[in-house]
C-alpha cells in the first residue's frame, strides 16, 4: 500500500492516510465508477442480441453518421482557428491582446442552451436572417448546418486555449533563428513551430472532439429532433430514453461512454508523451 | 563584408533604445558591443540582423543599403542568447536546417549536405554529438552547435547575442579563446553583444561601449581601458576612485565643480608626503588577491573608501597593515566637469 | 506599419489575426449580440416583467441554490481527492487520476440518463434512499447529484498542481518549529492552496449554472420546484416565446460574465501570489 514513511514531519499517521484514501476513492467510485459501469450494464442487461439490434436500427445509424459529420466539420474549423489565434497571440505583441484571449474563452461561459438559442435568433424563422433564408429556400435551423454551427460554438475555445499558453511559453526565438537561417514563413511554421506544439495540438483536438460528439444542450435547441434526420447520438439517446426504450437508449449511450473512455486514455497517453519529450502541456481545468 | 550604421534611432513606446547611432565596422573585424543591460546593444544587434526595424537611419552592408532586405535575405548568421536550438531536431538536423530550407534551385544534394554538416561539426569539435538532441547537451556544447548552425549558411556577417551569458565561469573562458581562434581562422565580420568588460577586452578587435542608447566610445581594448572618453566608460570598464574638486582641488586642477577619476593601480602610497598635494589617509583594510594586493584607505574625517591596488612585489617591499597612517597621490588621472558627472551618477 | 503592434520578422500576423477576428466575430460575437438586440425589443419594462416572473425567479433560485450546493460538495471532496492523488501512493492511482476527467469526456446526456436510473427509487443507489423515505431523482436533490458529477474535475484539477508545488521544506520548517500536522495544514498548506480552491469552486459553480443535459433527466422538471433556468429557456422556445427565452438567456449570460470576471481576477491573484 503506502510506502514506508521516512519523512515523519510531513506525513499523516497510517490511520488517517488510509481513511483519506478510503473516503476519496469511495467518492470517486460512487460518482464516477458506478455511473460508467451502469451505462454498459444498462446497455447489455437484456443480452448482446438486443444490444446489437438497437445499434443496427436505421435511426441510430443516421444519428451516428450525423454526429461524425458535425464533429468532422467542427473540429477542423476550430483547429485552423486555434492555430491562427495562437500564432497571432503567442508570437506577436499587439494592443488588446488580453481582451482577445478573454473573448476566445467566452463560449465556455455561456450555457449550452444559450449557445443554441443565439443561432435560432439569427437564422430561425423569426430571426434576423430568417425571412431572407426562407425566401432563398435555405434551412439552417432545425437542419444539419445549425447543428454544425452550434457544435462549432460550444467547442470554439478548446484548441486555441491549449495552444496559446504552450506557444507563449516556447517564445519566438526558434522561429527567429529559422528565419535568420533563410526559412520561409511556411517552412518556419511547418518545420519549427508545428513539431514543437504537436502534443498540445493533439490534446486540444482530442478534447474538442469529445465535446463535439457529446454536445447535447446547444444541439438540442437547434436540431428540431427529426428522427433519422437531425438527431445526433446524444439527442437520439434522449428520445429513446423518453420513450422508455431503456436498452436502446443505453446501447447508444454505451457508444458515447466508450468514446469518453477512449478520450481519457488518449488524453493520458498524450500527456505522458508530451512530458517524455520535455514539452509538458500547459493547461488548467 | 563591412557594415555601416548611420543615424539609427529606435524607440519602444516612450523608451529610447537607440539614440542616433553611427558606427563603422570593417570587413573581417571582431567587434564587441559592451554595456549594461538595457543600453540598447541587443536592439542594435537585432537591427543589423534584420530581426528588428530601426525607426530611422541607414544600414549598409558593403556600401549597399539593406534596410529593405528582410532577415532571410541578409546572409547574416545570428547566434541567440539562449541558443534557440530547435528542440525537436537532432544536432545534425539543427546544423543542416539552413541548408535544407534553401530554395530548390540552390539546395545541395543530400550527400553534399551531409558532408558540410560534418565539416562544421568537426570545426566546432562536436561531430560525435550529431545524433543527440539539444536537451542532452551541456550549455557550452549547445553554444557551439548554435554557432555551427549559424555558420552553415556561409554568412558574410556573424552576430552573437551574449554568446557566453548563460555559461559558468570556466566554460566561458574556454569558449572565449575558442571564439577568438575560430574568428582568426574564418575571418567573418563578427559582432557580439556582452555586458562583461573582461570578455569584450579579451576577445574583440575593437570595443563599442554603449550606455542608454548612445555610443560612449569606440576603440581598441587598450584604448577604452587606458583612455576612457567619458566618465561612464571610466566607471564601467575597470575600477575607479572619484575625487571631487571641492575636497581635492589641487588634483582636479579646475576652478569649477569637477571630478578626478583615478584607477586604483595609479595611486602611489608613501609613508612621507610625496609633495604638497599628497593626501594623508589611514589604512583600513589590506587584502591580497592573487597577484595583487588591494588596500582600502580613507581620508581623515571622511567615511569614503579609496581603493588602491599594488603589485605583490611593491607591497612586499613596504608592507602595510590596517591602522597605518600614510600619504597617497595619483600618478595618473583624468578630470571631467561635473556636468558629465550628473549623467554618470544617474547611470 | 500599424502602430498597434511591435515589429516582428515572423510572417503571417495580418493573416492570422485577421482570420482570428473574423472567425471570432462570425461564430461568437455577432450571434451573442443578437441576444441583446432581441432583448431590446422587449423594452425595459417588458424585460423586467419577464425577469421577475414567478416561474422565472423560482427557476433561477433552483439553479442558483443547487449549483451552489454542488460546488460546495465538490470543493470539499475535490480538495480531499486532490490531496490523496498528490500525497499518497496506492495501486491504480494513475487510472483513478485519469478517471477524474470522466465528466469532461462523458456526454452530458449519457450522464443524465445514467444518474437518473441510478438514483430513481428502484435504482441501485436510489433504493437505499427510498428505504429512508428520501427521494433523490426527480427532486432538487437529484439536480445537486447531477451538478456534483459534472463539476467534479474542476476543483481537483485546479488544486492538484498548486498542491504539488507546496514545498516539503516549508512543511518541515513548520513541523520543526513545533506545529502539529493539523496546524501545518491550517496555517501553511491551506493558505497556499486557498486561491486555487476558490477558483475551482467558481469554475464548478459557473459550469453548474449553465448545465442542461445531465440535469433534465434527473430533475423531474416540476415548475417552481425542480425546473432549472436553462430548461425554462427551452420551454419558452418551444412555445415560440423568443423574447421571453432571450430575456432569461441574457440574465444567465450576465451571471456568467460576472463569474468569469471573478474567476479571472482570482487567477490573476493566484499568479501574483505564486510570483512572490
Amino acid at each position: 500500500m503506502t510506502k514506508p514513511n521516512t519523512r515523519i514531519a510531513t506525513h499523516e499517521s497510517k490511520t488517517v492516510t488510509l481513511l483519506f484514501i478510503g473516503v476519496a476513492l469511495s467518492y470517486l467510485l460512487l460518482f464516477l465508477g458506478l455511473p460508467l459501469f451502469a451505462v454498459f450494464y444498462g446497455a447489455l442487461s437484456k443480452g448482446w442480441e438486443l444490444y446489437w439490434t438497437a445499434l443496427q436500427e436505421p435511426d441510430a445509424w443516421s444519428a451516428i453518421k450525423l454526429t461524425f459529420i458535425a464533429a468532422g466539420i467542427a473540429v477542423p474549423c476550430n483547429l485552423v482557428f486555434g492555430i491562427a489565434a495562437s500564432w497571432a497571440i503567442a508570437k506577436f505583441e499587439f494592443k488588446g491582446k488580453s481582451l482577445l484571449i478573454t473573448l476566445i474563452d467566452l463560449p465556455f461561459a455561456v450555457s449550452p442552451v444559450v449557445s443554441g438559442l443565439v443561432y435560432v435568433l439569427l437564422f430561425g424563422a423569426q430571426g434576423w436572417f430568417g425571412p431572407w433564408l426562407q425566401a432563398h429556400d435555405v434551412k439552417l435551423i432545425f437542419a444539419v448546418p445549425g447543428i454544425v454551427l452550434a457544435t462549432i460554438f460550444v467547442t470554439f475555445p478548446f484548441i486555441a486555449r491549449e495552444l496559446i499558453p504552450l506557444m507563449q511559453s516556447q517564445g519566438k526565438e526558434e522561429e527567429e533563428a529559422a528565419v535568420s537561417l533563410g526559412a520561409s514563413g511556411w517552412q518556419t511554421f511547418s518545420r519549427v513551430t508545428l513539431p514543437n506544439i504537436k502534443w498540445g495540438l493533439l490534446y486540444g483536438v482530442i478534447l474538442c472532439n469529445a465535446r463535439a460528439m457529446g454536445e447535447f444542450g446547444a444541439v438540442s435547441v437547434v436540431s428540431g429532433h427529426i428522427r433519422g434526420m437531425t438527431n445526433t447520438m446524444p439527442l437520439h439517446v434522449e428520445i429513446l430514453y423518453n420513450e422508455y426504450n431503456f436498452v436502446a437508449a443505453f446501447a447508444v449511450a454505451s457508444l458515447l461512454a466508450l468514446l469518453a473512455v477512449v478520450t481519457l486514455m488518449l488524453k493520458s497517453l498524450v500527456e505522458w508523451q508530451a512530458k517524455k519529450s520535455g514539452e509538458p502541456l500547459h493547461h488548467g481545468a | 563584408m563591412s557594415i555601416t550604421i548611420e543615424n539609427i534611432n529606435k524607440n519602444f513606446g516612450a523608451y529610447q533604445a537607440l539614440d542616433n547611432i553611427n558606427l563603422e565596422v570593417n570587413s573581417g573585424e571582431l567587434i564587441a558591443l559592451l554595456g549594461p543591460s538595457g543600453c540598447g546593444k541587443t536592439s542594435l544587434l537585432r537591427i543589423i540582423g534584420g530581426l528588428e526595424l530601426a525607426d530611422s537611419g541607414k544600414l549598409l552592408f558593403h556600401g549597399e543599403d539593406v534596410e529593405a532586405r528582410d532577415a532571410r535575405e541578409r546572409n547574416v548568421g545570428f547566434v541567440f542568447q539562449h541558443y534557440a536550438l530547435f528542440r525537436h531536431m537532432t544536432v545534425f538536423e539543427n546544423v543542416a536546417f539552413g541548408l535544407r530550407v534553401k530554395p530548390k534551385k540552390e539546395r545541395h544534394n543530400e550527400a553534399e549536405i551531409q558532408r558540410r554538416v560534418h565539416e562544421l561539426l568537426n570545426l566546432v569539435q562536436l561531430d560525435w554529438l550529431a545524433d543527440r538532441y539539444p536537451s542532452q547537451l551541456s550549455g557550452g556544447q549547445r553554444q557551439r552547435i548554435a554557432l555551427a548552425r549559424a555558420l552553415a549558411v556561409e554568412p558574410k556577417i556573424l552576430l552573437l547575442d551574449e554568446p557566453f551569458g548563460a555559461l559558468d565561469a570556466q566554460v566561458r573562458k574556454e569558449l572565449r579563446r575558442w571564439l577568438r581562434r575560430l574568428h582568426d581562422e574564418l575571418h567573418i565580420t563578427s559582432i557580439f553583444v556582452t555586458h562583461d568588460q573582461e570578455e569584450a577586452l579579451e576577445v574583440a578587435d575593437r570595443v563599442v561601449v554603449m550606455n542608454k542608447g548612445k555610443i560612449e566610445q569606440v576603440g581598441t581594448p587598450d584604448e577604452v581601458y587606458a583612455s576612457p572618453a567619458t566618465p561612464f566608460v571610466y566607471q564601467f570598464i575597470g575600477n575607479v576612485n572619484l575625487f571631487h574638486s571641492r575636497e581635492h582641488a589641487p588634483w582636479t586642477q579646475q576652478q569649477g565643480d569637477a571630478v578626478a577619476f583615478v584607477r586604483p593601480h595609479d595611486i602611489d602610497i608613501s609613508v612621507t608626503p610625496q609633495d604638497d598635494t599628497a593626501l594623508p589617509v589611514q589604512v583600513k583594510l589590506v587584502r591580497a588577491i592573487g597577484s595583487i594586493v588591494r588596500v582600502e584607505v580613507s581620508a581623515d574625517g571622511s567615511s569614503e573608501f579609496i581603493e588602491i591596488e599594488l603589485s605583490r612585489e611593491r607591497f612586499e617591499s613596504a608592507p602595510l597593515t590596517a591602522g597605518d597612517r600614510v600619504f597617497i597621490r595619483p600618478r595618473q588621472f583624468r578630470v571631467f566637469e561635473t556636468g558629465d558627472q550628473h549623467e554618470l551618477s544617474a547611470a | 506599419m500599424a502602430s498597434f503592434r511591435a515589429h516582428s520578422v515572423l510572417p503571417g500576423f495580418n493573416l492570422a489575426l485577421g482570420f482570428t477576428l473574423l472567425y471570432l466575430s462570425l461564430i461568437v460575437l455577432v450571434p451573442l449580440s443578437a441576444l441583446f438586440f432581441k432583448t431590446a425589443t422587449l423594452g425595459w419594462v417588458g424585460f423586467y416583467e419577464v425577469a421577475t416572473g414567478d416561474r422565472v425567479l423560482a427557476a433561477l433560485k433552483v439553479t442558483f441554490l443547487t449549483s451552489l450546493a454542488a460546488a460546495v460538495i465538490n470543493a470539499i471532496f475535490g480538495l480531499l481527492v486532490a490531496w490523496v492523488l498528490v500525497r499518497y501512493r496506492f495501486p491504480g492511482k494513475r487510472i483513478v487520476d485519469a478517471l477524474v476527467d470522466l465528466p469532461f469526456a462523458l456526454p452530458t446526456a449519457v450522464a443524465g440518463i445514467t444518474l437518473a436510473t441510478l438514483y430513481a427509487p428502484h435504482g441501485w443507489i436510489g433504493q437505499y434512499f427510498a428505504a429512508h423515505d428520501i427521494k433523490v431523482a426527480y427532486t432538487p436533490l437529484g439536480i445537486v447529484v447531477a451538478l456534483t458529477f459534472i463539476g467534479l474535475p474542476f476543483v481537483v484539477r485546479t488544486v492538484q498542481p498548486v498542491l504539488e508545488d507546496v514545498e516539503a521544506g516549508v512543511e518541515e520548517a513548520a513541523a520543526s518549529l513545533g506545529a502539529g500536522r493539523w496546524d501545518v495544514f491550517r496555517r501553511v498548506i491551506f493558505p497556499a492552496i486557498y486561491p486555487a480552491l476558490l477558483t475551482g469552486f467558481s469554475l464548478a459553480f459557473a459550469r453548474a449554472i449553465g448545465e442542461y443535459g445531465s440535469v433534465i433527466f434527473i430533475a423531474g422538471n416540476m415548475p417552481y420546484i425542480s425546473e432549472i433556468a436553462p430548461l425554462l429557456i427551452v420551454a419558452k422556445l418551444e412555445q415560440y416565446d423568443y423574447a421571453g427565452a432571450t430575456a432569461i438567456a441574457v440574465i444567465m449570460l450576465l451571471i456568467s460574465f460576472v463569474l468569469l470576471l471573478g474567476i479571472n481576477a482570482l487567477q490573476w491573484w493566484t499568479s501574483q501570489r505564486g510570483a512572490r
